[in-house]
């Protein structure tokens, strides 16, 4: 028989969400503590693009195992999760649930499936691109027990251990977390790739189980939603260097910023 | 009546500045709950400046210190913090949104299991309850939450709430906790960047985008950063910048970057992209220098100056630093 030589089957599970494409514009529905999804185009969130491409190149230079991607939402999230089967994930899952404010109440229903896997690793963004509570990541880990690193732009993994960059203030912190581990990702070296047509087609095919998330109670209420502020009419100073001496000026007695 | 416990942020053995933001934020909340601010430091030591919280407005400042909290773990440091929260009577926590806090905190939450707030920019207590509102859809709409249990857990974004002064008793309590031995995860290196300022903690930032033309012309941002003070001011990038290598990602301000909230911002060279402006539309005044009159930065710039910013940075650069040296 042949030896096999290839490393251990390395099982990654990256938990995506749909989340409103950063140019859309917010309109804010009847009720007021929630926004208008008429006309808006959902994306999947592009911190959870860097964790899919980061999954796939630990998969790929692993030379063996699965990526599965993971979303708690609505029916229209399957559309997120072929997203990501295209870009070339495995399959996919998606918890039938409500996504609310509650980061917590969503990390108990990742955490409830996900004890339910054997995965080396589970991959997150850093944070939705919409909500921007940058949390569930860290509470799936505490939920399950499993140590978390955060803000991670890129990591390797060898003989059990994930061995983790992360840029935090002042600074590059070298992090080493033995597996299974859940790291949340941040933009780094690489760019998510594009899916290719024969992605795309492929994406039809691969497996997505739909299930119902085990009910978590939202306990953060949203009070209510509103347009921020408008920020005060600017004005040109001027034209070219001669306006840099009035701005100076404004900058310090009517500003009093400097 | 309950408390409010604020979890001080620290680095290399020191208490920073954003601390005291928290406990200011914290004594309205406190005033309003009928409790008083507390404080928590976790070290090998007490961190210096640990005494200086009572000034801030913490009755009490609780220590813990011990040899296994040399070095950051998220799960060590959230079970010191949970079993501290768990000790008192706390309406509400708060933590730094630093890197460190929102490790933290969103721990700490699953733990105590409630709700965390991340990024809050206002708090207050309305019918007696603590209310939160932070900015969602990359701050093209405001949230007012709250929620439904206590402690309420929230991370408050630096350079918000203007830190003042206001003494309370401040005394230093060290307090003991249990310490996991589990290590799961150890920080093996830690490379500092250049002992400049972050973008994220700066009161002042100095922003270049595709405009400045070549990573050379930085030159002209650090010469302007320089004449403001590096103690104070930090540069920033655009996102195409950093795509394209000029600039190291850590400068990176906008979506997939960070966001800031210094009292000024100048946005030089830099258009507005709607990716950009998520990550700096909260600071208090904003500076766009650029050729194109009708580029979107000027949208929402309170002052610009539309030009060439290769004629326009020096000369703002010796106009500033004329106005420092004259005090």
């Amino acid at each position: 028989m042949f030896e096999d030589t290839r490393s251990h089957p390395l099982n990654i599970i990256v938990c995506i969400k749909r989340t409103p494409d950063t140019e859309t514009r917010v309109r804010i529905a009847d009720g007021g503590a929630s926004i208008d999804p008429s006309g808006v185009k959902f994306i999947v969130s592009p911190y959870d693009e860097f964790a899919v491409e980061n999954a796939l190149r630990t998969k790929e230079a692993a030379g063996n195992g699965t990526v599965t991607v993971l979303t708690l939402g609505d029916a229209a999230s399957q559309e997120t999760l072929r997203s990501a089967l295209a870009m070339g994930a495995d399959a996919g899952i998606l918890l039938e649930g409500e996504v609310t404010q509650d980061g917590l109440a969503t990390a108990k229903a990742i955490a409830a499936e996900l004890e339910g896997h054997t995965a080396d690793l589970v991959l997150l963004g850093v944070k939705a691109a919409d909500d921007d509570q940058q949390q569930v990541g860290p509470m799936v880990g505490t939920l399950l027990g499993r140590p978390c690193v955060t803000a991670v732009s890129g990591f390797s993994v060898a003989d059990g251990v994930a061995t983790c960059h992360r840029e935090v203030e002042g600074g590059t912190e070298v992090v080493e977390v033995s597996l299974p581990a859940v790291l949340t990702i941040t933009k780094g070296d690489f760019e998510p790739r594009y899916a290719s047509l024969k992605g795309i087609m492929a994406a039809k095919r691969k497996p997505i189980e739909q299930k119902t998330a085990a009910s978590a109670e939202s306990r953060l209420r949203t009070v209510s939603l509103e347009l921020p502020p408008e920020r005060p009419e600017g004005r040109i100073v001027g034209e070219g260097a001669d306006a840099a001496p009035e701005l100076a000026r404004l900058l310090r007695e009517e500003a009093k910023v400097l | 009546m309950s408390n409010v416990l604020v979890v001080a942020e620290q680095r290399d053995g020191v208490v920073r500045g954003v601390s005291h933001e928290l406990l200011t934020a914290a004594r309205t909340v406190a005033t309003d709950l009928g409790g008083e601010v507390h404080a928590l430091a976790i070290g090998a030591a007490a961190p210096a400046g640990a005494d200086g919280l009572g000034a801030f407005g913490a009755a009490t400042v609780k220590v813990v210190a011990d040899p296994a909290f040399a070095g950051y773990s998220g799960e060590r440091f959230a079970a010191a913090v949970a079993e501290v929260a768990r000790q008192g009577d706390y309406g509400a926590m708060f933590f730094a949104a630093t890197s460190r806090g929102r490790d933290l905190a969103p721990r700490v939450a699953a733990l105590l299991d409630v709700p965390l707030a991340g990024d809050v920019t206002g708090v207050g207590v309305a019918d007696g309850t603590v209310e939160f509102t932070r900015p969602v859809y990359s701050g093209k709409a405001i949230a007012t939450v709250r929620s439904t249990t206590t402690p309420a857990l929230a991370t408050l974004r630096p350079n918000v709430f203007p830190a003042s002064e206001s003494a309370a008793a401040g005394a230093v309590e060290t307090v003991s906790v249990t310490v996991s031995d589990a290590t799961t995860s150890t920080v093996t290196s830690f490379q500092a960047a250049g002992g400049d300022m972050d973008v994220a903690e700066a009161s002042i930032v100095v922003s270049g985008g595709r405009g400045m033309k070549d990573p050379e012309n930085w030159n002209l941002l650090i010469g302007l950063r320089d004449a403001i003070g590096a103690d104070v001011a930090a540069l920033g990038a655009s996102r195409a910048v950093v795509d394209a290598g000029w600039r190291p990602h850590g400068e990176q301000v906008g979506q997939t970057g960070k966001t800031v909230a210094p009292k000024l911002y100048f946005a030089i060279g830099i258009s507005g992209a709607v990716q950009h402006l998520a990550g700096m539309r909260s600071a208090g005044t904003i500076v766009a220098i650029n050729k194109d009159a009708d580029a979107p930065i000027f949208g929402v710039a309170d002052y610009g100056i539309v030009g060439d910013l290769f004629d326009v940075v020096p000369a703002l650069t010796e106009e500033i630093r004329k106005l420092r040296a004259g005090g």
